[in-house]
């Protein structure tokens, strides 16, 4: 009688799992920077300080920094609504919310199209008034909101929702104003969950690839984000470059995890869900 | 409050309806013709059927890795776990190139293997599988935590062997999870785009997914095409969804009655 698997089984699971993470994670990894390097260093810089990659780079940490805080004052009110008040249709916002994780990025990028290309409503309108939205950064960054706007707020809901509203009703009760409450009781609360919501919205945002591609018209030089500077340098076969781009991309998304595991670890209760 | 509303109406609600609004506004025999062409019900059934194919590779090893995980202690854990992640953090279109240059004929895997993966069917699975990993794992892994060890020794103590308790106590408890994982890396799967243009090859009629068309029609113009088709799409996920939502309801009032 035993709960625990015999010895020769537990390590026979363990190896297979670790096989196939490798084989189906750790193996693309290792193919970004190995084709990267793959001429040596001085190809990999001279791809890096290219003209259109730098104004690639530019322009994704433009829009990221745009996107991002955008969403976490919308992730922040929205988690706010939904944990600390109640009203009808609570449960329809919530599955609102998610709704841009289960649309296709195409889709999301073409929406953007038909309101505000020339075609769409209001294309005419915003020729007129010599505003460009589609094939402009503007277009760009509104797709990317679209596609990263569940992160921020996914993290914090369940999170607030555990918390429930006490802390905050103590402060009104001994005279703090709604800013006040906020400000000092309900943030320092869900610092570390915020912060584990951002990193994550950053990550698409600097990484998104359908959406972006419907909008942007992919003018070198100008509209052009990393990952679409990827994809034109990987189609005209100039492979050290399109690898060289990508592993700036993956190094941010090991950066990425370093941090997230970091905060898993010690922040773990104040992250959603008492830690993973 | 009000906050909330109106900015998830202006990024999200309105420019969604957008699109059944203007696919209402196609006649129905040209919306008969565009979405549902020989060319377009091909490729949905690849973007649906590979999406299906590996968020099935993905539960059976997604929990695998979950048990593994939860249940097991090996050096570099905190590596691991951090690793599933990695389709999460990496940008689309750099898995798309580096799948590719690992699947391709030269590829350290491609060259491998006795069939073609790359630029063939294979391929967009294969992108898939990658995409749909951690939503599995992750949907799974809080479950096996919190199920507790009491469960399993009764059922040991009652004469279970651990081939019974598995598939009798541990697997009925985290099923609807692992459903839920599935229909996640499913519904991703289905619309996913920047990996697996690159591996697919995209061949009309043969490797060639939806939203692949829906940039196509695009490129030629053609709004109300491209709307057709994603207006088709959409609400082929939104009932996949829906449907499973409907079952895991069902599944848990089963759990409940019992």
């Amino acid at each position: 009688m035993s709960t625990r698997e015999p010895r020769w089984l537990r390590w026979t699971l363990i190896v297979v799992a670790l096989a196939f993470l490798i084989v189906n994670l750790a193996l693309p990894l290792a193919a970004v920077f190995a084709g990267a390097f793959a001429k040596g260093l001085a190809a990999y810089r001279t791809a890096i300080v290219e003209h259109d990659a730098v104004a690639a780079m530019k322009l994704t940490l433009t829009v990221a920094a745009i996107a991002v805080p955008l969403n976490i004052v919308f992730g922040v009110a929205a988690s706010w609504a939904v944990a600390k008040f109640d009203f009808p249709g609570k449960s329809i916002l919530i599955s609102l919310i998610d709704l841009p994780l289960s649309v296709s990025p195409v889709v999301s990028g073409l929406i953007y199209v038909l309101l505000f290309g020339l075609q769409g409503w209001g294309g005419e309108w915003l020729r007129d008034h010599d505003i460009k939205l589609i094939f402009a950064v503007p277009g760009i960054v509104l797709a990317t909101m679209f596609v990263t706007f569940p992160f921020v707020a996914r993290e914090l809901i369940p999170l607030m929702l555990e918390q429930g509203r006490t802390d905050e009703e103590a402060a009104r009760s001994l005279g703090a104003s709604g800013w006040q409450t906020f400000a000092r009781v309900t943030l320092p609360n869900i610092r570390w969950g915020l912060l584990y919501g951002v990193l994550l919205c950053n990550a698409r945002a600097m990484g998104e690839f359908g959406a972006v591609s419907v909008v942007s018209g992919h003018i070198r030089g100008l509209t052009n984000t990393l990952p679409l500077h990827i994809e034109i340098l990987y189609n005209e076969y100039n492979y050290v470059a399109a690898f060289a781009v990508a592993s700036l991309l993956a190094g941010l998304a090991l950066v990425t995890l370093v941090a997230k595991s970091a905060l898993e670890w010690r922040f773990g209760d104040q992250i959603a869900g008492g830690g993973h | 409050m009000g906050f909330t509303v109106f900015y998830l109406c202006v990024v999200v609600l309105i420019p969604l309806s957008a699109i059944f609004i203007k696919t209402a506004g196609l006649g129905f025999d040209q919306f008969i013709a565009v979405a549902l062409s020989r060319r377009a019900l091909l490729a949905y059934r690849l973007s649906f059927g590979a999406a299906a194919v590996a968020a099935a590779i993905n539960s059976v090893f997604g929990l695998l890795v979950a048990w593994v995980l939860v249940r097991y202690d090996f050096a570099g854990k905190r590596i691991v776990s951090a690793l599933v992640d990695l389709p999460f953090a990496l940008p689309t279109a750099v898995a798309g190139i580096a799948l590719t240059a690992l699947y391709a004929p030269t590829g350290w895997i491609g060259g491998l293997l006795p069939v073609k993966v790359a630029f063939e069917p294979l391929g967009v699975v294969v992108a898939l599988t990658f995409i749909g990993l951690p939503f599995v794992v992750r949907t799974v892994e809080p479950v096996l935590a919190d199920l507790g060890h009491d469960v399993e020794e009764a059922a040991a103590s009652l004469g279970a062997g651990r081939r019974q308790t598995f598939t009798r106590v541990i697997l009925p408890a985290v099923a609807p999870a692992l459903v839920t994982g599935f229909a996640l890396a499913f519904a991703r799967g289905v619309g996913e785009y920047g990996s697996v243009i690159f591996i697919a090859g995209n061949l009309p009629y043969r490797s060639e997914i939806a939203p692949l068309l829906i940039v196509q029609q695009l490129e030629q113009y053609n709004y109300a095409g491209a709307t057709a088709i994603a207006a088709t799409m959409l609400t082929a996920s939104f009932a996949v969804l829906l449907a499973i939502n409907l079952l895991q309801a069902w599944d848990r009032r089963r759990m409940a009655a019992l």
